[in-house]
């Protein structure tokens, strides 16, 4: 394999963010199947209910339990109900608390009605993945732990859950464990971000917003930027003139070729010319991912943008 | 099939649902401009539009108030609206839109400040799960009820799911009736003679994982929120039904690929089981086919090289309407499994065209797919 592996992956928790649609679970996969392939102990993180679990996730059975995909590698999809659940069986070791409290109305209120209580219990479960003491029994030590985090949007809100609680909340167990969270998330020796990107308008801008949000109002470092789905540069200025003849032909299929190759340089032009511009604009390194021409993205078009991985 | 017009003329509202990265912002944009230039006054509430869209529209400071974009520059792209169209938008700010809400509900400017100071309202007021979503149902009932346009055309919250939408309503609704919690976080007088002997001690085995503290607050939360509920609950229920009237019309909007055509195939039994009124499917960035047959890379590159005189470029252009086809037999699959589950009902495919969409320029462009008929844009996007 290749020796150089990207400084980020050494990281031991990496948040995989950027707006929807721009491909995160397939890019934090990739991330993952790469760093195992370096030989590091890895679990990827999708943040998700049972009911909307990314394709990739649910096609693999992830569920709320480390599921092991390849040798070095898990994957786990993190609901909040369920992490809530652990989360309380952690705390009350008495089962006859636990059944009190999960039978209690107000319990299911509280739990219900508090505002970034799913996120924070979340952040708590990834928290807890991370740890090289794990609290769950016999749970395995992982090296890194990549998170598809939600949507930008919600996105920011999410991150900046633990440091709410532990403001609003000054003392007991939940303050003290907020204050771990806020302070891993915020220590770029351990936690680091990839921004995904796409070669286009509206994805560069919200990569932009949200470079700047994530270091200046979270606190949290950027490493890397990946502009992901990139469509080559296949034909030469000279060519596509030249490709241009054919679109006078007589053969209906030389004329459909004429047209697919001007519509992939005129779209690649325009790609590369986003590229361009998010290079100059952001402060982050930027590295790019080629557009995979298949009809669904499956492990295996995860595999392949491992080895694409700069 | 239908021109989008004729999808949503009997309508005053139309809500653009759909997941993250599927054109919502565009495809609302689009119907907005397309229908001013048929003469009517409508109004875009939008989320998050690209700088260079609301630049292009001459929208620098679009706020939390609609409004107008300047004649003048719809004419310049030869969008005449003589006949009395008029093109509005405005950008969506959900805190805003919270805090207005609040300042309506409350009793007096005391019971406002309480909640508008409360430090948990002022983290949640713009990232509370749903309120995005609810803020923006409740912008669209306020701009209705004042019946100043004729059409309004919602462009709904980035998010997951175009489920959360729907669901918006009722999560807020559940996050209110948190005053529930106050009976039990501070018993006093009939609450405490009815809270059981369970409730207490569920509560002190709480207060020992919680911290005494956070429940303080939370309960101060939903104390100064509690004068508001029925306001609040009111108001939801109305938002409710304005979703579910004759005047409103949902479309869906997705992408060709797997994913989003599964989503929109849910999202539209929902709707139905719903009883909303759908009104299309608008699918963004088809690969339409170019050909109908199969394409085989060696005897296509042939044919192309004895055009050219050139192997290796003859090759590459092969690969890429091969590569192109594949993505195109997808689309079209995949749009078939949609037309199914639609039985009959319109669906529209805009072509991913070569340039992104982000001026009036490109609307127009999209607009040549979106009103006009199927056959029609089935000649443009092949020719």
């Amino acid at each position: 394999m290749n020796a150089f592996i990207p400084e980020y992956l050494n990281k031991r928790l990496l948040f995989v963010t950027g707006k929807g649609g721009v491909g995160k679970t397939t890019v934090a996969l990739a991330l993952g199947i790469r760093a195992a392939m370096e030989g590091k102990r890895t679990i990827v993180c999708e943040v998700a209910s049972t009911e909307n679990a990314s394709r990739l996730f649910s096609q693999a059975e992830v569920g709320f339990r480390e599921v092991e995909m390849a040798n070095d590698l898990w994957a786990m999809s993190i609901d909040p109900d369920e992490a809530m659940r652990e989360y309380v069986l952690l705390q009350l070791k008495v089962k006859a608390m636990r059944d009190l409290l999960f039978r209690s109305r107000m319990f299911t209120y509280l739990a219900a009605a508090t505002p970034g209580l799913n996120e924070l219990v979340t952040i708590g479960k990834i928290w807890e993945l991370a740890q090289l003491d794990r609290k769950v029994k016999h749970g395995r030590k992982y090296d890194l732990v990549i998170v598809d985090a939600p949507a930008t949007g919600h996105g920011i809100s999410f991150l900046q859950t633990p440091r709410t609680f532990a403001s609003i909340a000054r003392v007991g167990p939940v303050h003290t464990q907020s204050q771990q969270m806020a302070e891993m998330i915020t220590d770029h020796e351990q936690t680091g971000t990839v921004i995904v990107s796409l070669p286009e308008e509206m994805p560069v801008n919200e990569t932009l917003r949200l470079e700047t949000e994530l270091t200046e109002d979270i606190g949290i470092a950027t490493d890397h930027v990946i502009m992901n789905a990139l469509y080559p540069e296949t034909f030469s200025a000279v060519e596509v003139k030249r490709i241009g003849k054919l679109e006078k032909s007589d053969d209906p299929e030389l004329r459909a070729a004429a047209r697919a190759g001007a519509s992939l340089a005129t779209r690649a032009g325009a790609q590369h010319e986003q590229l361009d511009r998010l290079r100059q604009m952001v402060k982050t390194e930027v590295s790019t991912l080629p557009f995979i021409f298949k009809p669904e993205l499956d492990l295996k078009s995860a595999r392949q943008l491992a080895e694409e991985i700069a | 099939m239908a021109s989008v017009e004729t999808v949503i003329e009997d309508h005053d509202i139309v809500i653009c649902a759909g997941s993250g990265g599927v054109g919502k912002t565009t495809t609302s944009a689009a119907i907005a401009l397309g229908m001013a230039a048929r003469g009517k006054r409508v109004c875009v509430l939008t989320i998050d539009p690209a700088k260079r869209l609301a630049d292009s529209l001459g929208l620098e400071e679009l706020g939390n108030e609609a409004t107008q974009v300047d004649p003048k520059l719809l004419e310049a792209q030869g969008v005449a609206t003589e006949n009395g169209g008029e093109l509005w938008a405005m950008m969506l700010d959900a805190k805003e839109t919270f805090d207005a809400l609040v300042a309506r509900h409350a009793e007096d400017a005391e019971a406002r400040d309480r909640v508008l100071n409360n430090r948990i309202y002022q983290q949640i007021s713009g990232a509370l799960a749903g309120s995005q979503e609810y803020m923006a149902m409740e912008k669209l009932f306020e701009l209705h009820s004042e019946g100043r346009f004729d059409l309004l055309v919602l462009d709904t919250p980035p998010s997951r799911n175009a489920l959360d939408f729907l669901d918006a309503p009722m999560r807020l609704t559940q996050f209110i009736e948190g005053k529930s919690l106050q009976i039990f976080i501070k018993p006093s007088g009939m609450a405490a003679r009815f809270a059981s002997r369970g409730t207490g001690m569920a509560l002190s085995v709480l207060k020992r994982i919680v911290g005494f503290d956070l429940l303080a607050d939370l309960s101060e939360f939903f104390t100064a929120f509690s004068g508001m509920i029925d306001g609040f609950q009111d108001r939801a229920h109305r938002v409710g039904s304005l979703l579910a009237d004759q005047r409103t019309c949902f479309l869906i909007i997705c992408g060709p690929q797997g994913e989003p055509i599964e989503e929109a195939v849910f999202f539209h039994s929902k709707l139905i089981e719903n009883e909303m009124n759908f009104g299309a499917a608008v699918v963004n960035r088809v690969r339409y086919r170019l050909g109908t047959r199969q394409v085989k890379v060696r005897d296509l590159t042939e044919r192309i090289d004895s055009e050219l005189d050139d192997a290796d470029l003859s090759a590459r252009l092969a690969r890429t309407l091969s590569e192109y086809d594949v993505l195109a037999v997808r689309d079209q699959k995949n749009i078939d499994l949609l037309a199914e589950s639609l039985d009959g009902e319109p669906l529209i495919r805009i072509p991913y065209l070569d340039n992104d969409v982000h001026d009036i320029a490109g609307l127009c462009e999209i607009n040549k797919y979106l009103f006009t008929d199927e056959k029609d844009r089935v000649e443009k996007a092949t020719s």
